[in-house]
């Protein structure tokens, strides 16, 4: 007989929650029992949401049934081992209860069922340190099909075809970056992922790489082999100890297994990957920032033009691609881009990958066709806010993001749709925020992230967000003047039209859809403030 | 800086060396290695790599990750974060400064724990967070962080 699997998310979110611990136990339990012939451990490092609801950490699934137990404790081992591996009873108190009713397989989860899951197909399902387990479920074929039969210029084509844009924050079709790197003149050229996720609250790429290293790097020697590039960089932030490490574990396994080096394939076609960790610097997620600091420098933001597709690191042709990115390079090539093209709105193509925390009952990672609402996302697949309380807003996009109110719970989210009404997909992550919450606050803090992690390269960014933050601080001190909304609008504008990178230009963007939305928060203090006085 | 012998760096700036771009992965695993960047390791990096001093200043003064003064045995960092922020971070801070006599950027004066404060971890599920070195506790409340303490 087979063996059965124990999966045990072990990814940063459930370890934090004590899934060692559990883990430990099991083994004990297992070995005690004289069960471990009959069943393996099985590690899934994944980060929080990979194998769906983080909020339920530590998670155990036991496969084949995939009974999902989830927020498991130390002394709750002991009942699965005895009544569940031994006597095949599910142990019906443990398991998660929606609408008064018990949910046994983690795929019938609220969470799990309405998602669509591409870029996070394998994530909470592999062990990420075993490439045996990726290729299993077709990894590497995508590259070997390339390498075999297709001309470079017929992948980028493939990639334009299937509509995917960016997933790290603007948007740029990918397909055509690829292009334009393809086409520029050049000895050297280079394939670089941006998996420097500064945004607070977003943890996709974490997971990802995490929980699925190979999807990255087989779509990165694809990149390579698409735009003539035998290097490439993936340049991860330090704040990210596992990511860094699963992914060196897979890049190594990978090159043992012929997948990098000479002559992949029995092709001519050479791929190197070298991993370089970042050093806390926000801006580095911005292409050019990122370049300067893989280069060695200080990670400052350059004029663009020239764009990296040009003159990228130490001056070569590069295409830089965000982590969630490359994560759908794989499956377009295996499944077609027309199949890609089916998914989503007329301009957004694909899924988005959200992270969802704050006032919400379930968090973690979801992943869902693009044009899908946020009441969709908050309430049909989040179970909507604890407490009874009311939704007040959503912040999305991180610090370049903006607030959505209520009103536009029924919104159609894609690039376009968000931009709109000011706010921005950006790397996708989701605060969700009840009634409690003071949105000039929320602000506030924002402008005090980026106010701190402003390179100080242009005046309009390092002088104009401290300017903004002093105001916002003044407003919450309760000695807000009147004429400071108007003060922060215009600061807010010639910031954003004269900085010189995406941090400055955006950086006014929560504390102006703020104000769109919720002006009378503002008023109320500022006329406070001017009472007391 | 006493104890520290500079040769013993070596090995890392020579594994780094043939690679373009290399100051800042040399830098991150001297500080692996020995927890500050002296001005002492500065110039030997510095002689070593031919880069000169104040390029390497610029790039140490730029990343919040290097420090310059020796840390504490444990570097806790704590999350500050959108999701940590709106739940209570603050509160959590202000329990270990308490707790440690310290604020934020400090060390405790037995050398046993220097206070960060720290960007997202991406841990937003189990808000709020902090981290003691690489282990990340989540959903920590004021009354739990005496217990993680004890821990160290």
């Amino acid at each position: 007989m087979a063996k059965k699997e124990i999966l045990i998310c072990a990814g940063t979110g459930c370890l934090s929650a004590g899934a060692e611990e559990v883990e430990e136990e099991f083994k004990r339990q297992l070995k005690r029992e004289d069960l471990d012939k009959d069943y393996e451990i099985k590690e899934v490092i994944n980060k929080t949401g990979c194998v769906g609801p983080c909020s339920l950490g530590p998670i155990v699934i036991i496969k084949p049934d995939n009974t999902f137990y989830g927020n498991l404790k130390v002394s709750d081992v002991e009942k699965i081992v005895m009544q569940h591996l031994e006597n095949g009873e599910v142990v019906e108190e443990l398991l998660t209860r929606e609408h008064d009713e018990s949910i046994e397989d983690f795929k019938s989860l609220r969470f799990m069922k309405n998602q669509r899951r591409i870029a996070l197909r394998n994530t909470g399902i592999i062990d990420p340190n075993k490439i045996e387990e990726y290729i299993d479920r077709s990894g590497y074929q995508a590259l070997k099909q390339v390498l075999n039969e297709k001309k470079p210029i017929e992948v980028i084509e493939e990639i334009k075809n299937s509509g995917l844009r960016g997933r790290g924050g603007a948007g740029f079709p990918t397909g055509l970056k690829w292009e334009l790197t393809h086409k520029a003149d050049g000895d050297q050229k280079y394939v670089v992922c941006n998996a420097d996720e500064g945004d607070p609250g977003a943890f996709m790429d974490r997971s990802i790489l995490e929980g699925d290293p190979h999807s990255v790097i087989e779509a990165m020697i694809i990149a390579g082999y698409a735009i003539g590039a035998d290097q490439g960089f993936v340049y991860v932030r330090a704040e990210y100890p596992l990511a860094v490490k699963n992914l060196k574990t897979a890049i190594k396994q990978a090159e043992e297994k012929g997948y990098l080096g000479e002559n992949l394939f029995d092709s001519e076609f050479d791929f190197n990957l070298e991993v370089r960790v970042g050093a806390g610097a926000f801006v580095c997620g911005e292409e050019t920032a990122l370049i300067a600091s893989i280069e060695g420098k200080r990670g400052q933001p350059s004029t663009k033009p020239p764009y990296p597709a040009n003159s990228g690191l130490w001056g070569k042709p590069t295409v830089i691609n965000n982590v969630e990115t490359f994560a759908n390079i794989v499956p377009i090539v295996l499944n077609g881009s027309e199949w890609f093209n089916d998914i989503g709105t007329e301009n957004s193509k694909g899924t988005k990958v959200f992270a969802v925390a704050g006032d919400v009952k379930d968090t973690g990672l979801v992943e869902v066709p693009m044009g899908t609402t946020l009441r969709e996302i908050i309430f049909d697949i989040a179970g909507g806010i604890p407490g009874g309380k009311e939704f007040k807003a959503a912040q999305i996009g991180g610090p370049s993001g903006g607030t959505i109110p209520k009103e536009y719970l029924d919104l159609e989210i894609d690039y376009e749709s968000l931009k709109e009404i000011g706010a921005i997909v950006g790397s996708g992550g989701l605060i969700v925020m009840d009634e409690e919450n003071s949105m000039v606050d929320v602000a506030r803090f924002f402008l005090d992230f980026t106010q701190d992690e402003s390179c100080g390269k242009c005046t309009p960014c390092r002088v104009g967000t401290k300017r903004m933050l002093d105001i916002l601080e003044r407003i919450l001190d309760d000695n807000g003047q009147k004429g400071d909304i108007e003060k922060l609008k215009h600061l807010g504008k010639v910031i954003k039209e004269t900085s010189l990178c995406g941090l400055g230009q955006t950086a006014p963007n929560p504390v102006l859809s703020t104000i769109k939305f919720f002006e009378d928060e503002y008023e109320e203090l500022i006329t406070a403030a001017e009472e007391g006085n | 800086m006493a104890n520290i012998k500079l040769e013993e760096l070596d090995p890392i700036i020579e594994k780094h060396k043939e690679k373009k771009g290399n100051l800042i992965p040399v830098l991150n695993d001297i500080q692996k290695k020995i927890g500050y960047l002296p001005l002492e390791v500065q110039k030997h990096v510095s002689k070593k790599l031919e880069i000169p001093m104040s390029e390497i200043y610029g790039v140490i003064s730029f990343y919040s990750i290097f420090n310059t003064e020796p840390k504490g045995e444990h570097t806790i960092g704590i999350c500050m974060g959108t999701a940590c922020y709106v739940k209570g971070a603050e509160d959590i801070m202000e329990k270990l400064e308490n707790e440690l006599e310290i604020e934020v950027g400090e060390t405790s004066d037995d050398d046993k724990f220097t206070m960060t404060v720290t960007r997202c971890l991406g841990t937003c599920s189990m808000a709020p967070v902090i981290m003691i070195d690489d282990k990340v506790y989540g959903e920590v409340t004021p009354e739990k962080v005496p217990e993680i303490l004890e821990n160290y």
